[in-house]
């Protein structure tokens, strides 16, 4: 009998969780089938079928579904809800199974198991659970597998706390980051949803740019979990999102940490939460004038020149002040 | 004494202004949002913040003018943003130099002593407990009380027959209900306003369609928000119905009796099983429950950006696919015109006006639609 292939589109939460999900897979005996890097012929399809006030991310997660449709016995699409017992994610995650099984014609079944911790403590396992029970796994082999794919996460996240960028991590899990040859002498935090800082066509290659600029990049992902989780924002509640309240929970940090020389919020066109959390940002980047502030925005229509031309004004504007505020003292 | 402001959706701002008047507080009464407000609102605003933030701001900044120092409104817990509203802005308002006493009420159940509190501090006049709820309970008949009279201009403005009378039929209503104080002068004056506007000249054989409108609660509430688009569709020939009220009296008394005992919820719950906030489901819910009830057409209005109704709009065309019922979709921003609107609204109405003549002189009725969940 021919293995099963379960399909796990490379968009969203793939670049937080395709390890733990990949490993879990695997462990059952099941084969995962990813769609790759977004190109440009995958953004198109999905630019064609999303609809048209969807974010580009959307846009882009269902151009990866249609990529691996025909590819797969089972897409992997889970409703990822909280994760954390304190924040959700984006009503368009937690709407997305059904926007996909609702709008794209001839697809494989769908796993979209709900995951919300708040629920119960054994929610989480209760959903993997489920998962490996639809695919004719026992409970044994369920546990097994997902503890082996908790301690691969486990290596995967202090990889990208060390500053491996994703791919990295997933190609090489126990190689320390690589060095890009150049020594950087600026340090830029690089702030943003981890599938629009991390997809390199989608933001049109920042961090290589920045790299080539002699940047060192901080991500959310480099800033400890623990500094993070104790920083306040000064607004009565938390941001309800939880990408959005980890973005600007390491902003607050930076800014007052003061070690970055500039930050960039990479946000996404139409993007509701992002509305909210770049306001914010600006806001607090007015308190510290010492650290320059920049927002790029990215859509379905980012292009190389444009970015490059704004990356390298900005880092020329940082580097001169830079050089110049020992002379200013 | 405080110096109160509120957001303005619809007229239930009549309420609101004796609630707080009872209560010992000055009012400094909202405008009706004009193209200046918005303006102000858009100068401040994030950009891709929805309408309803940058109204609002608009609204505040109009109203801090006037010399407001209060801003009494509501919360939320998510996950739809504008439960983090209030929050943004006052930030935005403290960064304009603006100082102002947000007055925010948060789901009583969450932090209920914080939410007795608050209703502490708006007791300027110190009320005595069964004071304050009997003013509670007199400015509640006067939201249903407006909210009634609406519903009905929106049957008797297709049917009349000069263009007109029901809006100002209508208007004159509103005084009505707005001036009346007591508990009796509240009823009295919704019935002399409902004898008012069902006194307007109708022509009952006119061939109309029925439409029901779904979508955000906020754009579907405030007329200047939409455009007047319920004013619009009942001069082109269409009963609208909402699927909101702020009273949300409509879900709770009749739809259980004409869809079966079928709710929203039960309804969404094949297209769409999570709550996403905001109105997402409902507007999936209500356009299933409509086309049950045989109506012509759905139409959902939502500001631009908004994640819950992009969710829903995704998920509308299989609806309308799956229960024969045409669903039209407006996102409303600041560029939004009236006239290319009403060219889609004009469009739309045709369309619909036209299947129903024709099925009616094939001698059918429309047939009973049978929806399909995931064929």
């Amino acid at each position: 009998m021919a293995k099963i292939r379960v399909g796990i589109p490379g968009a969203l939460m793939y670049y937080l969780y395709f390890p733990l999900w990949q490993t879990f897979f695997n462990e059952l005996g099941i084969d995962v089938v990813t769609s790759g890097r977004t190109t440009k012929e995958l953004l198109d399809h999905g630019v064609r079928e999303a609809l048209a006030d969807a974010c580009v991310p959307i846009k882009v997660f269902f151009g990866h579904v249609m990529a691996l449709k025909d590819k797969v016995d089972f897409l992997f699409i889970p409703r990822v809800v909280c994760l954390n017992r304190l924040t959700v994610y984006c009503p368009k995650f937690l709407g997305l199974p059904d926007m996909i099984r609702h709008s794209l014609p001839g697809l494989p079944p769908i796993i979209d198991e709900r995951m919300d911790v708040r629920t119960g403590r054994t929610a989480l396992f209760g959903a993997y659970r489920h998962i490996g029970s639809c695919l004719g796994c026992n409970l044994v082999q369920v546990a097994r597998s997902l503890s082996r794919a908790r301690r691969v996460q486990g290596r995967y996240h202090r990889l990208l706390q060390d500053g491996c960028l994703p791919r990295e991590a997933m190609a090489s899990p126990r190689n320390a980051p690589m060095s890009h040859g150049q020594v950087p002498d600026l340090t830029f935090g690089v702030l943003g949803y981890p599938y629009a800082v991390y997809d390199d066509f989608l933001n049109a290659g920042l961090l290589e740019k920045l790299h080539r600029l002699k940047v060192k990049v901080l991500t959310a992902d480099n800033v400890p979990p623990k500094r993070l989780a104790g920083q306040s924002y000064g607004l009565p509640k938390r941001l309800f999102w939880t990408f959005s309240d980890q973005v600007l929970r390491a902003a607050h940090c930076l800014f007052e940490e003061g070690k970055v020389d500039g930050i960039i919020h990479v946000s996404v066109f139409g993007c509701g939460p992002d509305s909210i959390t770049d306001k914010m940002m600006e806001l607090k980047a007015k308190l510290h004038r010492g650290i320059p502030f920049m927002t790029v925005m990215i859509d379905e229509h980012t292009g190389e020149a444009g970015l490059t031309t704004r990356l390298e004004a900005f880092t020329d504007m940082v580097r001169r002040r830079k050089e110049a505020a020992p002379c200013l003292k | 004494m405080f110096k109160v402001t509120f957001p303005r959706m619809g007229q239930s701002y009549l309420a609101f202004q004796m609630l707080m008047n009872d209560l010992g507080n000055e009012v400094i009464l909202p405008a009706r949002p004009s193209k200046k407000t918005l303006d102000l609102g858009v100068q401040y605003s994030p950009e891709f913040a929805c309408l309803p933030l940058k109204i609002l701001l608009g609204t505040y900044l109009e109203a801090i003018a006037a010399g407001a120092d209060t801003v009494v409104t509501s919360g939320g817990v998510g996950p739809c943003r504008a439960g983090l509203y209030a929050g943004l802005h006052e930030k935005i308002l403290a960064d304009l130099g603006h100082r102002m006493r947000m007055i925010v009420f948060e789901p009583p159940r969450l932090r209920p002593l914080e939410f007795l509190r608050q209703l502490r501090l708006l007791n300027q006049a110190r009320l005595s407990l069964r004071a304050y709820w009997e003013v509670i309970k007199r400015s509640w008949s006067k939201v249903r009380a407006l909210d009634n009279i609406e519903k009905l201009s929106h049957h008797i403005r297709p049917f009349e027959l000069k263009r007109g009378d029901t809006n100002r039929a209508y208007a004159r209503a509103v005084t009505m209900v707005g001036e009346a104080y007591s508990a009796d002068a509240i009823q009295d004056a919704e019935r002399a306003a409902g004898e008012l506007l069902r006194a307007v000249p109708q022509d009952p054989t006119r061939l109309t369609v029925k439409v029901g409108i779904v979508g955000e609660i906020y754009v579907l509430l405030e007329p200047a928000a939409n455009l007047e688009m319920e004013e619009t569709l009942g001069h082109l020939g269409v009963e609208v119905e909402r699927s909101m009220f702020l009273t949300g009296w409509t879900r709770d008394n009749t739809w259980t009796e004409t869809t079966h005992g079928l709710t929203v919820k039960d309804a969404a719950i094949p297209y769409l099983p999570e709550l996403i906030g905001g109105h997402g489901r409902d507007s999936v819910g209500h356009t299933v429950l409509y086309a049950q009830r045989g109506f012509d057409g759905v139409i959902q209005l939502a500001p631009f950006s908004c994640i819950p109704e992009i969710v829903a709009r995704t998920i509308l065309p299989r609806v309308s696919r799956d229960w024969n019922i045409p669903v039209l979709t407006f996102f409303l921003d600041e560029q939004t015109a009236k006239a290319g609107m009403t060219t889609r609204l004009e469009a739309f109405v045709d369309l619909m006006k036209r299947k129903k003549e024709t099925l009616r002189n094939m001698g059918t009725t429309q047939t009973q639609p049978q929806g399909r969940y995931f064929a």
